[in-house]
């Protein structure tokens, strides 16, 4: 038996999958985390079905009556504080019920948690990561400052086209044209070595070495529409990267 | 050539440090997660370059360390493994063969960029196994008794 109205527990569960779902959860934490949260309130019939654009909950409450909610998601970052914090959350909610309204004032809590890390501060932080690349990918010393600055400015393009245009298809482009129009500089500036090396250490903030690795999890665990997704995502980011690199190197 | 080994690892250490800054990995737990990633690759260079097994075998076996890691970090700071794994996995991703593989297509050379793809999936599949092995030995292997533990929610 419920104590609370099943619309309201649902409300919370569907909230708290938006948190997760938008900070860049993967898809069976979201579900498994729903169920969790659906089960500390006694529900029964629990489906949970999450692809990374959308989510669908259906439980049944304790008078028999089915109930559904849909929720569809647009915008995805990454940010796994907030996903720790949900998930933290779930687990006191396991050990004790609370009233879904204040479950709420907390997720709303969650939700305006700012980021650790100022823009710039997390911009300078890709700079220097892209300036590690180049030893790991088997290039010399002097290939170290144009990845820093190439990586860094390009990130930088990314996030300002990104936010202007909303099409990430097209800010990955452009960010990618951009880096390689600096690598070429550089090299004939005589900075660095091998192009090959400054691009590829430069384009890491972009490209969806990440977004690939996930998908097969996901497939892995079973989740083929999941994966499917994911990669067909990461596809098409690899191409916009590869187009924008491709036309500096054929025109110049 | 301990040398080198230093700053591979510095390197690594940089760049896990980094993404983790913008993944906003929680504050406290930035430097534990940048030391696994650079473990990991050192752990990688050794098995790939240094005695030259195959790529894929490195690949799994650092992922397999990393997730390792992860786990023991997650037990802890109390924290979910994502949090640590994610970061850490970093060094190992194959941003390198996909961008080659993309620029390879879009060049007009299809073999050679059948052969990065091969190698992009490739990695991809074995970081991926690496986690999902070290995920279900330590669900099995996991301090709580059977019975009592409340099974993952897998539909």
């Amino acid at each position: 038996m419920q104590k609370y109205p099943v619309a309201d527990i649902l409300d919370v569960c569907v909230e708290a999958g938006r948190v997760m779902l938008e900070n860049g959860a993967e898809t069976y934490r979201v579900e498994d985390t729903l169920y969790r949260i659906a089960k500390s309130y006694n529900l029964i019939y629990i489906n949970v079905f999450v692809v990374p654009t959308a989510l669908i909950l259906t439980v049944q409450g304790s008078d028999g009556q089915d109930h559904t909610e849909l929720l569809r998601m647009t915008d995805r970052q990454t940010n796994l504080e907030k996903v720790s914090m949900v998930n933290d959350l779930s687990r006191q909610l396991a050990q004790r019920a609370l009233p879904p309204a204040k479950v709420k004032v907390k997720l709303l809590n969650i939700k305006n948690t700012p980021r650790n890390f100022s823009r710039w501060q997390s911009n300078l932080a890709i700079a220097l990561a892209c300036g590690g690349f180049p030893l790991l990918f088997g290039g010399t010393y002097t290939d170290i400052i144009p990845a820093v600055v190439a990586g860094g400015l390009g990130h930088i393009v990314y996030e300002a086209v990104n936010a202007w245009t909303n099409v990430s298809f097209f800010a990955e482009m452009v960010a990618s044209f951009f880096i390689g129009l600096l690598a070429v500089l550089f090299i004939s500036l005589g900075f660095g070595q091998d192009i090959n090396i400054i691009i590829i250490a430069s384009v890491m903030s972009l490209v969806p070495g990440m977004a690939i690795t996930n998908s097969f999890r996901d497939l892995m665990a079973g989740h083929l529409l999941a994966g499917v997704a994911v990669l067909a995502k990461a596809l098409l980011t690899a191409g916009a990267i590869g187009i924008g690199i491709a036309m500096v190197l054929t025109f110049l | 050539m301990n040398l080198n080994y230093l700053s591979y690892f510095a390197a690594a250490l940089i760049a896990t440090f980094g993404f983790g800054v913008l993944y906003n990995v929680p504050t406290r737990t930035l430097f534990a997660s940048s030391i696994s990633g650079a473990v990991g690759w050192i752990v990688y260079y050794f098995l790939a370059f240094e005695i030259e097994l195959d790529l894929f075998v490195g690949v799994g076996v650092a992922a397999f360390l990393v997730a390792f890691f992860s786990q023991w970090y997650a037990r802890h700071f109390k924290m979910p493994v994502i949090v640590f794994a994610i970061p850490g996995i970093i060094p190992l991703v194959p941003g390198g063969s996909a961008y080659n593989m993309m620029r390879a297509f879009i060049e007009g050379n299809p073999e050679m960029a059948l052969m990065f793809a091969t190698e992009t999936f490739l990695i991809s599949g074995a970081i991926a196994v690496g986690l999902s092995v070290n995920s279900g030995l330590f669900q099995v292997f996991s301090n709580r008794a059977f019975g009592k533990r409340e099974k993952r929610y897998l539909p």
